[in-house]
């Protein structure tokens, strides 16, 4: 490609081994009143 | 669907449904938002050549699925809809009287309350019974103030690791405090047994004092300061966030994140306030082009602190890891209020998060009651970035995750309708972030 870099290849991981449910709930980290989940680990790629 | 800005000397392209990142020369740039916008690319400005090879690039990242790609379907969770996370209101009281307080200075709009152990006990128990398969779960002492019903809060850290072992299950401590009623004996246990604290702090003394103060009107400033710092010495490698409040007051508030970085603390989250639109606090319309202002310093200050480990930060709303981010189901499902996330009152009344609390038409039910009100639940179940009509057409929606609820409801309208101020600040911070991200590699 001439005028376009891909800094990140697709990653929203969407297959059969995600939706395990152990990830933290977005609103008990630190924010109390909004929601990001953009800031999140995965629980699976944390351990 | 695609969004592009511009970052600093960045001009950088989302492929929204992918989560691919793509950086673009001028002319790309150009082309791309023409098309964005529904123009003809060829009107853009550029050499028609320069057109076409553009749009090669773009056919190139269409076939690799990193262009206005499909949109994913996600699984269901594993097991199904479970309760992991609690938030227990331990004390409905508060020994300050912040001027933004969402809890009315700590009752609630009830009356001043302290949770007997028997209650937090039996949460706990309903914690258990409800988490399904989840092996971790999490529960936040939150109040008003939870060092305030402090033998309690141990009580029941007790009874967790008990029934950890009898569920083979693992809870997450948090507490979220403001340090003031924090002493030696207190900040030893926490940084044990607290796998988070979440400190109460605005930054600069004025600004701090100004809204935050004691129950007698006197500032809170110096005597949280000292205890934060304490408390934070002693955490190691544990996590902990200085968790700060932005209002009208203060849209300067890249001020406050240098004086909390001054003051040695690494962790920080400074959040909007969101108040109804009359009070002298709040957030309005015409404040945003000047906060939108703010982050771009803020984020450029934070690329260059982080340069160095003397002057290293982490900032919450700028973290940002594309490959280790969470999953679909995680990024449409959101915070989970009322479906995986509860709060409980000191009188055992659960509602769907801690925002919820004291508006009776969406109590969920109670520990004394047999279950919980399903068209409640089916409510939050069926509200997701993927089904209302303000987030499934935006670009931020896989990062967001559409918003705190319990804001929609108060200050949106409904559930289902964010408040937009609120959304207009995550699409800020979210480009910052993917900025900082590019800069930073």
């Amino acid at each position: 490609m001439k005028h376009m870099q891909t800094i990140q290849k697709p990653c929203i991981k969407a297959g059969k081994n995600t939706a395990c449910g152990e990830c933290q709930a977005s609103c008990q980290s630190a924010c109390k009143t909004s929601c990001t989940v953009a800031n999140q680990k995965c629980a699976k790629e944390e351990k | 669907m695609i969004h592009s800005f511009k970052f600093q000397q960045h001009n950088v392209l989302l492929d929204v449904e992918s989560g691919a990142i793509h950086e673009l020369d001028d002319a790309a740039f150009a082309v791309v938002q023409a098309i964005e916008r529904g123009n003809d690319p060829f009107s853009a400005g550029v050499a028609e050549e320069t057109v076409r090879e553009v749009l090669a690039d773009i056919e190139e990242l269409k076939e690799s699925g990193a262009y206005a790609s499909e949109t994913p379907v996600a699984p269901e969770i594993a097991g199904g809809s479970a309760i992991k996370s609690m938030c227990l209101h331990v004390a409905h009281d508060c020994n300050l009287r912040c001027r933004y307080c969402f809890a009315a200075t700590g009752d609630f709009h009830g009356a001043l309350m302290l949770m007997p152990f028997a209650v937090g006990k039996r949460a706990l128990d309903f914690l258990m019974e409800r988490s399904g398969s989840r092996k971790h779960l999490e529960v936040d002492l939150f109040g008003g103030e939870p060092l305030m019903n402090w033998d309690v809060c141990k009580q029941l850290v007790a009874y967790g690791r008990e029934l950890e072992k009898q569920y083979d299950k693992e809870i997450h401590f948090t507490i979220t405090t403001n340090c003031v009623a924090l002493d030696d004996e207190k900040i030893d246990f926490i940084n044990r047994e607290m796998h988070n604290v979440v400190i109460s702090l605005d930054g600069r003394k004025e600004i701090h004092d100004a809204l935050r103060p004691t129950v007698n009107g006197k500032g809170s400033f110096d005597i949280i300061l000292a205890n934060a710092k304490k408390l934070v010495a002693g955490r190691g490698e544990k996590e902990y966030y200085i968790r700060g409040t932005f209002t009208r007051e203060n849209l300067d508030f890249l001020e406050d994140v240098k004086a909390l970085t001054d003051y040695g603390f690494q962790q920080i989250s400074i959040e909007p306030v969101v108040l109804a639109e009359d009070s002298p606090y709040s957030l309005l319309p015409e404040h945003l082009e000047r906060i939108d202002r703010e982050y771009d310093a803020l984020a450029a200050h934070y690329i260059e602190s982080r340069k160095s480990s003397d002057t290293w930060f982490n900032f919450f709303h700028f973290m940002f890891d594309p490959d280790g981010g969470p999953c679909l189901r995680k990024r449409i499902n959101g915070c989970g209020a009322g479906t995986e996330y509860v709060a409980v009152t000191p009188d055992g009344d659960i509602y769907p998060c801690h925002q919820f609390v004291g508006m009776e038409d969406w109590k969920l039910g109670s520990l004394d009651g047999p279950e919980l009100r399903s068209d409640i639940q089916a409510s939050f179940l069926g509200c997701n970035v993927c089904t209302k009509d303000t987030c499934k057409d935006c670009w931020a929606k896989y990062y967001c995750s559409g918003g705190c609820m319990a804001n929609a409801v108060l200050y949106g309208g409904a559930l289902d309708h964010p408040h937009e101020i609120s959304c207009h600040l995550m699409r800020k911070r979210i480009e910052c972030a993917v900025g900082i991200y590019l800069s930073e590699r």
